[in-house]
C-alpha cells in the first residue's frame, strides 16, 4: 500500500472541493451546457447524495471531475481532491488517483464486468498494476474484500465468471473492486437503479456497513429520494445543470426552501401514507399541467369501483409454461413456469395493482390476459365471455374492450408512423368504414385529452420525449374507449416528475371513463398510490391479494412484509428507524423453483411443512394469502416480537 | 403535407398551433446523407452514368455490332469518331462500353429487384410467423445455399443455351437467399418490439402488421443491402462473362469487354482500360452510397 503519497487532511479541510464547475458538450445541435456553476464540498467520511432527474447534470458533474467525460465534453472551473486540482491533471496521474483514491460504481452491473474474465482476473488487475502485488497476495486481498461485501463462499466464487452471478451479486463484486485499494472516496452513480427493491435494500445496507468499517466518503448519485433519505448526511438537489438546493438531509426533506425540491418531494407517491395526495408534476409546461400542479398535494377522494357489479375480468388458475430448448443436442428441454396458477378478478372502475420483483411473471400474466402468449391451462373471461381459447379472428371483437400500455414509451410506437396514424390505427382496425374526417377528429380529440396539442398530429415518435411518447401510447389505448387497460410497467422508464404526470393522467381518465386498470409495476409505492387492490406475485404465483390500506398496514405474507420493508421511504427519520433486515438472497430460477412454497428459500419463517406442501391462497382477515405460517407470523409481529426461523419449533 | 386536414375537424386549435409537418426518419436520414460528400458525389456519378449509357449509344455514328473495316483495332482518336478506339473486329469501343453498361446496370438492378421482392416477402413471412413454418422455410433456403453456384449456372447454360434471361434467373435465384436471411433476422428482432405487440393487442391482422409495422421498419436495412447488392450482382455477371458464360456476342457487358480487353492487353490496352474504369467507378460509387446510407439510417447515430 502506498498511503504515504497522500498527506493527511488538516482538520476542517475538505476531502473534495468543487468550485464553479461547468461542463459543456459540443453536439450537432449546438452547445449543451450540462453543468452550470456547481460548487460543493465533501469532508472525509461524509456521505453526500446528489439528486436529480435525467439530464440534470448530476452524473456529468462527477464524470468530469474524474476525467471520464465523453470526447465532445469540456469542463472548466475547479475540482480539488486533497488540495490537488483534478481538472486538467495529466491522464496517467489521474488514472492512478481514480484506481486507488477514488472508487467508482456504475448503474449497470451487467455491463461493467467483462464476461470473458473471471472475477479474480478483473479485480486483481488494479492490485497487480497499481500496488505491484504478487498474484497470491492479490488473491488474499480480493477474497477478503469479497467477504467484506458479503459474498458467500468467496474463495470458490472468485474464480467464477460474471454470468454465474446474479445482478445483486455482480453489483457487490463491483463494490468490492472499487474498494480494493481502500479509497477514501466512493462515487456511486445510480448503484441500485437496475436492481430489484429487495436487492437494492441489501446493497444500501452494505454501503452503510462499508462506510462504518472503512470510513469511506460516499457520493451517491440517484434519482430516488428514498435511497438518499436513508443513507446520506447531506443532499444536493440538481435540475437543468444547476444546484437547486443543498443542505443536511433533514433540512432538505422536512424544510425544503426551493420550489423544485418541494415539487420533487411531492411528485413521489408515499408508501407510508394512507390517504392519496395528488402528485406534483415538476415540469408543468402546458396549461392543463399547470392547473393540475396547483392541485398537487391535495388529498383526493379516490374514484370508487362498483364492487356489486359483475366482475369485468376473471382469471382462474392461469398457467403459462414455456418450454426452453435444451442447451445441447441431447439435453432435455426444461419447463419455465412463468405463471403458475394465478387467479384474480377485476370489477368495473377498479384498479388492480400487480407487484413483484423482476422475473416473477407479472409481464407474462399481462401478455396471457391479452392473449399475446397462449395460456397453458386455466380460464380467462372478459365481460363474461371465456376468451381463453378463442382464435385470432374471434378474439378481434374482444380486443376492442381490452387495451395495453407498455413500459418503454418509445419502443411501443412504430418509428415509421406519424402520431396521428399511430392513434388512428385501432380505429382503422375496428371501424374500417369510419370516414377519414371522423377518424381525424377522434384522434385529435384524444391527443388533446392526454395533453398533446393537435399540432403534433403529423410528427413522428422520435421527436417526442419519453413522457410525451407514453401519452401517445395512452391515447392509442383509449381511442377505442375500452373497458379495461392493462398497464405493463407504464412509468418505470420515466423520471419521477413525468411519472407523476402519467399517474395523474391515468387516474383522471379512469374517473372520467370508469375504466378498469390492471397496473403492473415493481414500485410498490406507485402501485399503492394508484390501486384499489394489490396482488403480490412471487415466482409465477400469487402470494397475497389485499386492498391498498390493508396491504401496507397489515401485510400477511412474509414476502409482502419484506417487500414493504425494502422500499426506501423519502423520510429520513422513518428510514433511519426502520427495522433493517433486508430479505437475503436472490430470486431462485423459475426453471427450477424450490419445492412446496417457492418463497421458503428466502423466508425467515419457513418451517418443514413449507418444503413439502404448496400453500393455497386462503382468506385471512381481509386478505387472500398463500402461506402456511401467516397467522403465526402476523401474531408475532402484532405482539411486537420479531418472529425468527425457530419460533415455530 | 401528405394528407390535407379540414380545419373544422380539429377542436380548439389555437392560432399558431397548426399541424406541423413531422420529420420522418427518412427526412432525418436524407439530412445526414446530404452532408456525406463521398456519397453525394457517388449518387451524382451514378445518375450521370445511367443517363450516359441510355443516351450515349444514340449519339455515336456507329452501332455496337457494326464493323468499321477501315479502322480495325485502332487507338482512341477524334477524326474517325472512335473516341475510345475500336476492338479487333473494328467495332467502336465507346458504343460498346456504353452498351455493355446498359446490360450490366440492367442486370444489377433487375436481379436485385427480383431478389428484393422474393427476399422481403419470404424473409418477413418466415420471421413473423416463426415456429415450424419459419423452420421449414429457412431449411429450404439452407438447401438452396448449399448448391454450388457455378455448377448451377453451367447446368442452366448446358440445358437452355446461353441466354440473357437465364442470367437474370441464375443471379436472382441465388441472391434472394441472402436477402431472405437478413430480412428474417431483422423481422425476428422487430417482432419482439413493443409496437408490434401493441398492434397484436389491438387486433391488427397479420397482413397489416407485416405491411404497416414490419416492412417499413425493414426498409432501412434493405436499402443499404440493395446498394451493396447491385455492385455484387454486376460483378457476378462480369465474372460469368469473363468465363464465357455470360451474355452472347455481339451483345456485350462490362465483364465481357474486360475479358476481351484482357486478352489484347499488350497490343491494345485501351480495350481493357475504358470498360475497366467504367466498371470500377460504378462499383465504387454504389459502395460509397451504400456506406453513406448505412451511416444515415443507423438510429444509434441520432
Amino acid at each position: 500500500m502506498s498511503r504515504d503519497e497522500t498527506k493527511a487532511l488538516a482538520p476542517g479541510e475538505a476531502l473534495l472541493k468543487v468550485t464553479d464547475l461547468n461542463v459543456r458538450f459540443r453536439t450537432a445541435d449546438g452547445e449543451v451546457h450540462a453543468v452550470r456553476d456547481l460548487s460543493l464540498q465533501l469532508a472525509a467520511g461524509e456521505t453526500l447524495g446528489i439528486v436529480g432527474e435525467s439530464g440534470s447534470g448530476k452524473s456529468q458533474s462527477m464524470m468530469s471531475m474524474i476525467g471520464l467525460l465523453a470526447d465532445n465534453g469540456a469542463a472548466s472551473g475547479s475540482a480539488s481532491y486533497r488540495g490537488e486540482e483534478l481538472l486538467g491533471m495529466p491522464a496517467g496521474k489521474l488514472r492512478r488517483i481514480r484506481g486507488r483514491r477514488i472508487g467508482m460504481i456504475f448503474q449497470d452491473p451487467m455491463t461493467s464486468l467483462n464476461p470473458y474474465m473471471t472475477v479474480f482476473d478483473q479485480m486483481s488487475q488494479v492490485l497487480i498494476h497499481h500496488e505491484k502485488l504478487g498474484r497470491r497476495e492479490a488473491r488474499t486481498r480480493c477474497v477478503e474484500m469479497l467477504e467484506a461485501v458479503r459474498i458467500p463462499e468467496p474463495k470458490r466464487r472468485i474464480d467464477m465468471y460474471p454470468h454465474e452471478f446474479s445482478g445483486g451479486m455482480r453489483q457487490r463484486v463491483m463494490i468490492a473492486s472499487a474498494l480494493l485499494c481502500r479509497p477514501d472516496l466512493l462515487i456511486a452513480d445510480e448503484p441500485t437503479t437496475a436492481l430489484d427493491v429487495t436487492v437494492q435494500a441489501q446493497i444500501l445496507e452494505l454501503m452503510k456497513d462499508i462506510r462504518r468499517e472503512f470510513g469511506t466518503a460516499i457520493i451517491l448519485i440517484t434519482h430516488d429520494l428514498g435511497v438518499v433519505a436513508g443513507l446520506c448526511e447531506r443532499v444536493l438537489v440538481m435540475n437543468g445543470g444547476r444546484e437547486m438546493e443543498s443542505g443536511p438531509v433533514d433540512d432538505i426533506f422536512y424544510r425544503p426552501q426551493n420550489a423544485y425540491t418541494r415539487a420533487l418531494l411531492a411528485a413521489v407517491p408515499r408508501l407510508d401514507e394512507a390517504e392519496i395526495r395528488r402528485l406534483a408534476s415538476v415540469a408543468a409546461d402546458d396549461a392543463a399541467e399547470k392547473a393540475s400542479a396547483e392541485a398537487a398535494g391535495e388529498v383526493i377522494t379516490r374514484h370508487e369501483p362498483k364492487l356489486d357489479a359483475a366482475p369485468l375480468l376473471e382469471v382462474d388458475d392461469l398457467r403459462v409454461h414455456f418450454r426452453i430448448a435444451p442447451a445441447t443436442v441431447f439435453g432435455r428441454s426444461q419447463l419455465l413456469k412463468a405463471v403458475d396458477g394465478v387467479q384474480l378478478s377485476l370489477h368495473p372502475g377498479e384498479t388492480l395493482g400487480v407487484v413483484g420483483e423482476s422475473g416473477c411473471g407479472k409481464s407474462t400474466l399481462a401478455r396471457a390476459v391479452l392473449r399475446l402468449v397462449p395460456a397453458t391451462t386455466g380460464r380467462i373471461s372478459l365481460l363474461g365471455d371465456d376468451i381463453t381459447a378463442k382464435d385470432k379472428k374471434a378474439m378481434r371483437a374482444h380486443r376492442r374492450d381490452m387495451q395495453v400500455i407498455f413500459q418503454d414509451p418509445l419502443a411501443s410506437l412504430n418509428p415509421r408512423m406519424t402520431v396521428g396514424d399511430i392513434v388512428a390505427e385501432p380505429l382503422w382496425t375496428h371501424s374500417p368504414g369510419m370516414p377519414r374526417a371522423e377518424v381525424r377528429k377522434k384522434v385529435a380529440a384524444m391527443l388533446e385529452r392526454v395533453g398533446l396539442g393537435p399540432q403534433f398530429i403529423n410528427r413522428y415518435p422520435h421527436e417526442f420525449s419519453g413522457g410525451q411518447c407514453q401519452r401517445i401510447g395512452i391515447a392509442r389505448a383509449l381511442v377505442l374507449e375500452p373497458e379495461l387497460i392493462i398497464c405493463d410497467e407504464p412509468v418505470s422508464a420515466l423520471d419521477v416528475s413525468i411519472q407523476a404526470q402519467i399517474v395523474n393522467l391515468l387516474m383522471d381518465i379512469q374517473a372520467e371513463m370508469n375504466l378498469s386498470l390492471v397496473f403492473i409495476a415493481h414500485d410498490l409505492a406507485v402501485v399503492r398510490h394508484i390501486s384499489h387492490r394489490i396482488l403480490v406475485m412471487y415466482l409465477g404465483r400469487v402470494v397475497e391479494i389485499s386492498d391498498r390500506v390493508n396491504l401496507y398496514e397489515r401485510p400477511m405474507h412474509p414476502y409482502t412484509q419484506a417487500l414493504i420493508r425494502a422500499v426506501p421511504i423519502p423520510d429520513p427519520h422513518k428510514e433511519r428507524n426502520k427495522p433493517h433486515a433486508p430479505l437475503q438472497g436472490d430470486l431462485p430460477s423459475p426453471v427450477d423453483p424450490p419445492s412446496g412454497c417457492t418463497f421458503r428459500t428466502r423466508c425467515p419463517h419457513a418451517v418443514e411443512r413449507c418444503a413439502s406442501e404448496t400453500p393455497a391462497l386462503r382468506i385471512l382477515g381481509d386478505s387472500l394469502v398463500a402461506c402456511h405460517e401467516a397467522e403465526r407470523v402476523r401474531a408475532a409481529i402484532d405482539r411486537g416480537v420479531s418472529p425468527t426461523r425457530t419460533a415455530g419449533a | 403535407m401528405a394528407r390535407e386536414m379540414p380545419g373544422h375537424a380539429v377542436p380548439s386549435v389555437e392560432p399558431g398551433a397548426t399541424p406541423v409537418k413531422g420529420r420522418s426518419l427518412w427526412v432525418d436520414a436524407w439530412n445526414v446523407l446530404r452532408r456525406n460528400r463521398a456519397a453525394m458525389a457517388s449518387v451524382c456519378i451514378i445518375l450521370t452514368m445511367s443517363v450516359l449509357v441510355i443516351v450515349g449509344p444514340w449519339l455515336s455514328p456507329y452501332d455496337y455490332a457494326q464493323t468499321d473495316w477501315d479502322n480495325i483495332s485502332i487507338a482512341p482518336e477524334w477524326e474517325s469518331r472512335h473516341v475510345f478506339g475500336t476492338d479487333a473486329l473494328g467495332r467502336d469501343l465507346f458504343v460498346r462500353t456504353l452498351h455493355g453498361g446498359r446490360i450490366s446496370l440492367m442486370i444489377g438492378i433487375v436481379a436485385t429487384l427480383v431478389s428484393l421482392l422474393i427476399g422481403i416477402s419470404y424473409g418477413a413471412t418466415a420471421g413473423y410467423l416463426g415456429g415450424r413454418i419459419d423452420h421449414l422455410m429457412m431449411r429450404i433456403v439452407d438447401i438452396l445455399y448449399a448448391m454450388p453456384f457455378m455448377f448451377f449456372v453451367i447446368l442452366l447454360m448446358v440445358f437452355f443455351g446461353r441466354n440473357i434471361i437465364l442470367i437474370f434467373v441464375a443471379i436472382g435465384a441465388i441472391n434472394w437467399l441472402d436477402m431472405a436471411r437478413i430480412v428474417r433476422g431483422q423481422t425476428l428482432s422487430l417482432k419482439s418490439k413493443e409496437f408490434v405487440e401493441a398492434a397484436e393487442a389491438q387486433g391488427v391482422s397479420t397482413f397489416n402488421i407485416i405491411r404497416r409495422h414490419i416492412v417499413p421498419n425493414l426498409l432501412g436495412v434493405v436499402v443499404v443491402y440493395v446498394t451493396l447488392t447491385i455492385p455484387q450482382v454486376i460483378l457476378v455477371e462480369s465474372f460469368l462473362s469473363f468465363l464465357g458464360l455470360g451474355v452472347q456476342e455481339p451483345m456485350t457487358s462490362w465483364g465481357a469487354l474486360v475479358n476481351e480487353g484482357a486478352q489484347e492487353m499488350e497490343t491494345a490496352p485501351w480495350m481493357l482500360v475504358f470498360p475497366a474504369v467504367f466498371l470500377a467507378m460504378t462499383l465504387f460509387c454504389f459502395n460509397f452510397v451504400g456506406d453513406g446510407l448505412r451511416d444515415a439510417l443507423d438510429p444509434k447515430d441520432r
